[in-house]
């Protein structure tokens, strides 16, 4: 009996499923931003925290060729902090059925770290830093249309 | 044991649904590879007017009477990539026997991305720029590569998302060649 009901309701979790419109897979995940800090001198490190679905990957910040579209992290210009260096997850070369050699590539879970100078007219209290990240993923056997991803960090100035 | 192979067949569905390739492909309600849907369940192609590299209008309706594989694709897309060459392979064969590929490139800086593209791969089939309105009217292109090959009565008889191989687009045009 508890089988056939199990079975009932996959089927009808699978059907319903069945019926809603195709959608454009959540691929890369952003992790909810933390609070960070930023400290009246010195530098301020901002890490964001990304999850890629498993069996998927993107092109890396530097792909291995022409025609791939990198990993890119840009922060809007007017922030209380300016960018100095922005670090990009090591990336792995891997070969998949739709190459012939293997390309650099992030999957897994990566972090992306900048690397802050606080803004000369920054004044102290709550901020935000906001930027976007784009990405464009594949699986072994189907690439997505590229994707932009909103960030938002919240800061808290000295 | 038949409910084992219910379960199962139930498990392999939700967890397909799961997978955006496989959910892509389960919702559009696809026969096996190598194989097509019966005439009776095809659907009609969208009809779409777009122009190609030389200001040429390519209206699908006008290929009425061929068999066409209708590809939509990216220079972004590695997979794609592995596709093309064998459809420049099957223009030259089987155009004669009523057949074309049409292309359609989803890349968002158009022309630009595209002709040099072209010109490496020497490409000898029609492609276009693709729209919003027209990937709308496929049901959303949300993976690639895509495509739909389409009878000689204007309907969808295969519909494939992802790489699939050569010799499964090959038998399925020689199916509806035939």
């Amino acid at each position: 009996m508890k089988t056939k009901s199990a079975a009932f309701w996959t089927s009808a979790l699978a059907l319903f499923a069945l019926s809603l419109p195709a959608q454009a897979p959540q691929i890369l995940t952003l992790a909810e931003p933390q609070k960070v800090t930023v400290p009246r001198q010195g530098e301020t490190r901002v890490a964001l925290q990304l999850s890629m679905r498993p069996g998927y990957h993107a092109n890396s910040d530097k792909p291995s060729e022409d025609y791939l579209i990198p990993l890119r992290l840009t922060w809007d210009a007017k922030a209380p902090l300016e960018p100095v260096e922005i670090l990009y997850p090591k990336a792995k070369l891997e070969k998949f059925e739709f190459t012939e050699k293997p390309i650099s590539v992030v999957d897994g879970d990566f972090e992306i770290v900048t690397r802050f100078r606080r803004a000369p007219n920054a004044a102290p209290g709550p901020a935000f830093l906001t930027g976007k990240l784009r990405y464009q993923a594949c699986n072994d056997k189907m690439c997505f249309p590229p994707t932009t991803i909103d960030v938002k960090v919240p800061l808290l100035l000295q | 044991m038949h409910t084992f192979f219910r379960l199962s067949g139930a498990a392999i569905l939700a967890a397909c649904l799961l997978l955006p390739g496989c959910a892509s492909v389960a919702s559009r309600g696809e026969p096996a590879p190598g194989s097509s849907r019966d005439a009776s369940a095809r659907k009609a192609a969208p009809d779409f007017e777009l122009k190609d590299m030389n200001g040429k209008t390519i209206r699908l309706s006008d290929y009425r009477g061929q068999v066409v594989l209708l590809n939509f694709w990216a220079t972004w897309c590695g997979p794609c990539k592995i596709e093309i060459p064998w459809f420049v392979e099957f223009q030259r064969t089987f155009k004669d026997r009523g057949f074309t590929v049409i292309g359609v490139s989803v890349d968002e800086d158009g022309w630009e991305a595209v002709r040099p593209f072209l010109a490496s791969r020497q490409v000898n089939y029609p492609v276009v720029i693709s729209t919003v309105e027209v990937e709308q009217k496929y049901g959303g292109v949300d993976a690639l590569p895509m495509s739909f090959l389409i009878d000689r009565e204007g309907r969808i008889a295969n519909t494939h998302v992802g790489l699939v191989t050569k010799k499964t687009y090959e038998d399925e045009i020689r199916r509806l060649l035939d």
